[in-house]
């Protein structure tokens, strides 16, 4: 079962795309654009659709996703944990 | 998909474009003129009125903004017909009269000297001649190149960028060596991922006006903000729905034109291409802004990924919606008309995604009703540029 996608294996974050993940469970993750599964702890409960890194950032590293930079930290995100607009701003605007 | 061969039915006009809708609007130049136009339109069955707040004392490009999206929409092939009722007689003729270049039926009736009572029996008799008139078309088979496919997302979450919006890439891939005329647009909405349209423009002239509407939008959104817009651009439901910055909802966005086909051309607000290809319009973000411009463009059928899930039709555009996230499918299943969540449990691949997508698309332009166009969405936003005079 995919509980996460990834779209490149670049990436530092996932989206998750089943209802109801907790905190402490284990979730497979489909990386689309390699073709590969991977594992990664939840740390923290993550509704449908938001996104869990899938790697260690310190505060204010840059974000990528699809390939591309879409942002920065405000905070350190560990692998696992929730990253949104609590630990991740625009660079633009 | 082999499309090498695919047609669908269609009503051919007199100017020899192609719609896969017949409708007879009733159009008002101005807010003023609802009253008079929505009353036409209960008086006599199949006519479609258009109301809008808009029309009055707008100057300079606003002005024509104005005029091109009205005379865009009456002329849009999925109209046969049009009665134009203005509060004064000139404004309501040039609008007429930009129609009439099409060679379709169309008058026009102003309120001023005659009032309402008046105006509403003299336009309903003729609105009853053209929805009588239009009843009689036929469709006839037309090749898939004379089909005019525009698209913009809405409410989107990560999920769009992940299965709906990637969805849409796969049909334009296929549609765009057919000779289709494609359309995407929602300027502010590729902040972050402009580069990558850029590189995707056929030629230096091609970059150069992309990259010409690009800053020209950028710079109204750093005249007007009062922050970094994080409560409007994403919005409220795509930050509830996992969107974190600009920057990673136009990555998301960028995925509907495909990974092969090229930006032919760029085109301003509501401006009608020239020719086959995938074009850029300058334009709102805002789902019923955006495709009222494709409509008035002449674009004929709309593909609409949604996420959270966004409600949006058109008078006369069939909007069709697809959706990649298994709760909003679930949650609102009438609004959707193709659901690629399947995409999302590896159960679907994009290939067959874009085929489910184009299905839907056959089916629509031969004249099944989209869910919008059954739920009676019918949503008409004109775009103002600034304030009236």
């Amino acid at each position: 079962m995919i509980h996460f996608v990834v779209h490149d294996e670049g990436d530092a974050v996932g989206v998750v795309v089943v209802e109801g993940v907790k905190s402490g469970q284990t979730l497979t993750g489909w990386i689309m654009d390699q073709d590969k599964d991977i594992q990664v702890q939840a740390k923290n409960d993550i509704p449908i659709g938001h996104k869990l890194a899938i790697k260690d950032l310190a505060n204010g590293a840059t974000v990528i996703k699809y390939g591309v930079d879409i942002g920065r930290t405000v905070a350190a995100i560990g692998k696992g944990e929730h990253a949104h607009v609590h630990n991740i701003k625009t660079k633009r605007w | 998909m082999d499309l090498s061969k695919a047609t669908f039915w269609g009503y051919r006009r007199e100017n020899g474009r192609i719609g896969v809708r017949n409708h007879v609007i009733i159009l008002p130049v101005d807010d003023l003129s609802n009253a008079a136009s929505e009353a036409v339109a209960n008086n006599i069955k199949g006519a479609l009125a258009l109301p809008h707040p808009y029309g009055r004392l707008q100057f300079g490009a606003d002005l024509e903004l104005h005029f091109r999206t009205l005379i865009g929409t009456g002329s849009n092939p999925n109209v046969a017909a049009v009665v134009v009722i203005g509060i004064e007689d000139q404004w309501a003729k040039k609008v007429a009269d930009g129609i009439a270049a099409t060679g379709k039926p169309v008058s026009f009736f102003g309120i001023e000297q005659h009032g309402d009572h008046d105006t509403i029996m003299r336009a309903s008799k003729v609105a009853k001649q053209y929805v009588q008139w239009a009843s009689e078309l036929r469709r006839e088979e037309r090749p898939l190149k004379d089909l005019w496919v525009s698209t913009k997302c809405g409410e989107s979450d990560t999920t769009s960028g992940c299965g709906a919006n990637p969805t849409v890439g796969n049909a334009f891939d296929k549609l765009y060596p057919h000779g289709v005329t494609l359309c995407f647009g929602e300027t502010t909405e590729l902040t972050g991922g402009e580069h990558l349209v850029a590189a995707r423009c056929r030629n230096e002239d091609v970059k150069k006006k992309f990259q010409f509407m690009f800053d020209r939008y950028q710079e109204v959104v750093n005249r007007h903000k009062t922050n970094d817009l994080s409560d409007s651009q994403p919005t409220k439901g795509n930050i509830a729905g996992g969107l974190t910055t600009i920057e990673e909802k136009a990555l998301g966005n960028i995925q509907k034109i495909g990974r092969k086909c090229l930006v032919d051309g760029v085109l301003d607000k509501a401006e009608a291409p020239t020719g086959p290809g995938l074009w850029f319009m300058d334009s709102s973000s805002a789902a019923a802004e955006m495709v009222t411009l494709v409509a008035a463009a002449g674009y004929t059928v709309h593909f609409f990924p949604t996420g959270q899930g966004n409600v949006i039709g058109n008078p006369i555009l069939p909007v069709i919606k697809l959706c990649a996230n298994p709760r909003t499918v679930r949650t609102m299943s009438e609004h959707i008309d193709v659901d690629v969540s399947g995409l999302l449990r590896k159960e679907m691949n994009p290939d067959q995604a874009g085929d489910a997508l184009l299905e839907c698309m056959f089916r629509t332009a031969n004249g099944r009703l989209t869910a919008a166009e059954a739920l009676g969405h019918r949503e008409f936003v004109l775009t103002r540029l600034y304030e009236s005079a």
